[in-house]
């Protein structure tokens, strides 16, 4: 059954200069228990689309979709109090910073108790034992103690474990894991990865894990979907995209990464995103591409159909695939 | 904290010497020689005159009296006044309490205002009730205290006959000055409509003096505000799905507090300032009324030590703000 189907959403920004389209109608979908990778460029709307799901986003930014139904709920429908009773419950989300993402003026027992107490209904003696459960399930050692913590005195990688946990708190039916790692060191990394993989496979949930290292992807992804300047340019499952990329920006990617390499990240291929004001009439990735010609630049492409992964080209890769199977 | 403290109280010593030296200049400055103001229209011989000279002091190099006075305030002597020959520490204390309640209940009013009125303006910022709020913040900030003093009293006192115009209660009350709070010994006195009378007397001047803090923490407390609510942990707060008013008034509140304590604290220099001229207005019997008669009779040693000890209740307080911040956030308390 499809948890999150997304149809259609876009997201503009009001800025000083002018409208700016950050995300262009983007189709999401993920099932209970899988786990989608978001893969992109900064600046590609990754973020920006998952804040909107979440209701996130400043006043500044305008939400459009056809369909944004959640769990059998329209999301774009809900009122905000109606709205305020799935998200942080059955919908929750972790952020890039972990330092940051947590208030400095309370204990992190005190930022995981409230969630317990505003969506489970808790009381203060289950609420405690609640959280120590979840700080062990996170691997925080000595979380009694740990309760009583504030933000500073912990560790990044500590931060997003407590961040983890608050999110997990209510047992969601997805997380969004928003670069969960970045600010982290290598090592940690890999131990946060393991331990939202893990809590997966015990609780079911669906997992949205928006990353730019294909490493990443490649290990822990069963779908992956590809975002170019807040577009979605192709998605396939994990095995398939490595193997046939058919948009020429994702093959573009993956030539570039280098093999066998220590570093993972997400391989740079020459250009940039267009912005605000440089966005071409026809392919957005035509002024990077090497297959670009005058169809390409006057004319937006449609997508392709799912046998081509959804492509947004002209003229997709690797078609000669279809001819064989 | 308590070696914090030490070192805080330390750096007091250089202060205090040099507001007792600025407030010794300060009244010599001054022209008009007190001892011909005490003689008033009659005027003295001229032995008496250099009899009272000596008497006082006068005729000695002015940093030996200098010298005289600081050692004296060291051991806590302020000297007595020339006009009521009374200690200056004693006429102090019992004056004191008066401008205490005023400017408490005038720190209440601009808090118990300013606050909300702030967290309001920056959650609805740039709608009417934050262009609103935020221009009466700057009339009140720009007014002048003794012409607002004025138009309320015409308005509330004059006109409409609402509130007193002067003192802290209706004289046909009287019981004995226990705590020297009007509004607690009025109550304590048990004498029917004494506490009616005392609030009624407390409204304008409270009104007066609370102005300017009050429009002060309302800025302060919407940009302190508008910065917080832009911080990741107030995303975070959203995205657990908690109520706006809980986001607003305890996720951000408690960051924006810093800030805001910060003028709270500045505030109370300008609040004892603005209490000089409203006690006068209001002839409110508190230290600022006290000062501004000794400062016209050239009472040299009542306005060294009232200006001296304003000093030092603006150096406690400072102190508490500092300590404050380690409460309200706790990642300042470690450094
Ligand atoms: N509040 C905002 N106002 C205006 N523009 C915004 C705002 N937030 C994001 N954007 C713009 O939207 C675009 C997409 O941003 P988004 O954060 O989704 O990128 P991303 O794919 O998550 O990148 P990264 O990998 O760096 O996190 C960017 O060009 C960004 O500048
Ligand atoms: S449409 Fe043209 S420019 Fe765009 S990706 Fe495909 S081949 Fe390249
Ligand atoms: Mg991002």
């Amino acid at each position: 059954m499809s948890l999150l189907r997304i149809r259609n959403l876009s997201v503009d920004f009001a800025t000083a200069s002018g409208p700016f389209r950050a995300v262009d109608s983007v189709d999401i979908d993920v099932d209970t228990g899988e786990i989608l990778a978001i893969v992109g460029e900064s600046g590609s709307g990754k973020s920006v689309s998952m804040l909107a799901l979440m209701g996130l986003l400043p006043w500044t930014a305008t939400i459009t979709a056809d369909e944004m139904m959640f769990d059998g709920h329209d999301l774009s429908k809900l009122g905000p109090a109606a709205r305020r009773r799935i998200v942080g419950k059955d919908l929750a989300m972790i952020f890039q910073e972990p330092m940051s993402s947590l208030n400095p003026c309370f204990t992190v027992g005190w930022q995981i108790k409230e969630a317990l107490r505003f969506h489970l209904g808790l009381d203060r003696a289950a609420r405690h034992a609640r959280a120590i459960e979840l700080f062990e399930q996170v691997g925080i050692p000595a979380p009694e103690k740990r309760l009583s913590a504030f933000p500073h005195q912990m560790s990044g990688g500590m931060n997003q474990r407590v961040m983890i946990a608050m999110a997990i708190s209510c047992r969601p039916k997805l997380l969004i894991a928003d670069e969960p790692t970045t600010a982290l060191d290598v090592t940690i990394q890999a131990q946060i990865l393991d331990l939202l993989t893990g809590l997966r496979k015990e609780t079911g949930m669906g997992l949205v894990l928006i990353t730019h290292d294909m490493g990443v992807v490649a290990e822990t992804a069963e779908r992956v979907s590809v975002q170019y300047a807040g577009q979605k340019i192709e998605e396939q499952p994990v095995a398939d995209l490595f193997a046939t990329p058919h948009h020429p920006y994702t093959a573009a990617l993956l030539d570039a990464l280098p093999e066998r390499a220590t570093e993972k990240k997400l391989p740079t291929i020459p250009g940039v995103v267009p912005g605000q004001f440089d966005r071409p009439a026809g392919c957005l990735f035509s002024p990077r591409c090497k297959f670009a010609d005058a169809l390409c630049r006057a004319t937006p492409p449609k997508p392709q159909g799912r046998d081509l992964g959804l492509a947004r080209c002209h003229y997709p890769l690797n078609t000669d695939e279809r001819a064989a199977s | 904290m308590l070696k914090y403290l030490a070192s805080r109280l330390l750096t007091f010593i250089p202060t205090f010497i040099g507001v007792t030296l600025i407030s010794f200049s300060f009244i010599r400055a001054l022209p008009g020689d007190p001892i011909v103001v005490m003689a008033g229209e009659r005027g003295l011989s001229e032995e008496r005159y250099a009899e009272l000279v000596k008497q006082f002091g006068f005729d000695r190099p002015v940093y030996v009296q200098f010298w005289e006075y600081l050692t004296g305030v060291l051991q806590g002597d302020l000297g007595n006044s020339f006009v009521t020959k009374k200690p200056v520490w004693d006429e102090f204390f019992a004056l004191f309490p008066a401008t205490l309640e005023l400017s408490i209940c005038a720190m209440i009013f601009a808090v118990a205002l300013g606050l909300p009125a702030g967290v309001i303006a920056a959650v609805n910022r740039g709608k009417f009730f934050d262009r609103a709020l935020m221009s009466t913040a700057l009339v009140g900030y720009s007014m002048p205290i003794f012409w607002w003093a004025l138009l309320l009293i015409i308005v509330f006192s004059g006109n409409l006959g609402w509130t007193p115009v002067s003192g802290r209660i209706d004289l046909v009350y009287y019981f004995p000055n226990a705590t020297g709070f009007m509004l607690i010994d009025s109550l304590v006195s048990g004498q029917k409509g004494a506490f009616a009378s005392a609030v009624r007397h407390l409204i304008l001047p409270t009104i007066v003096l609370g102005t300017i803090p009050l429009a002060v923490i309302a800025r302060q407390t919407r940009s302190a505000m508008l910065e917080v609510l832009g911080e990741d942990y107030i995303r975070t707060a959203r995205a657990k799905g908690m109520p706006p008013g809980r986001i607003n008034g305890i996720h951000a509140l408690r960051n924006a507090l810093i800030p805001v304590v910060t003028v709270i604290g500045l505030s109370v220099g300008t609040l004892l300032a603005g209490a000089i001229l409203t006690e006068t207005i209001f002839s409110w019997p508190g230290i600022g009324k006290w000062m501004v008669d000794s400062i016209f009779r050239r009472d040299y040693p009542v306005v060294q030590g009232g200006l001296l000890l304003i000093a030092v209740m603006v150096m406690i307080v400072n102190l508490t703000v500092d300590v404050l911040y380690g409460v309200i956030n706790p990642k300042i308390r470690k450094r």
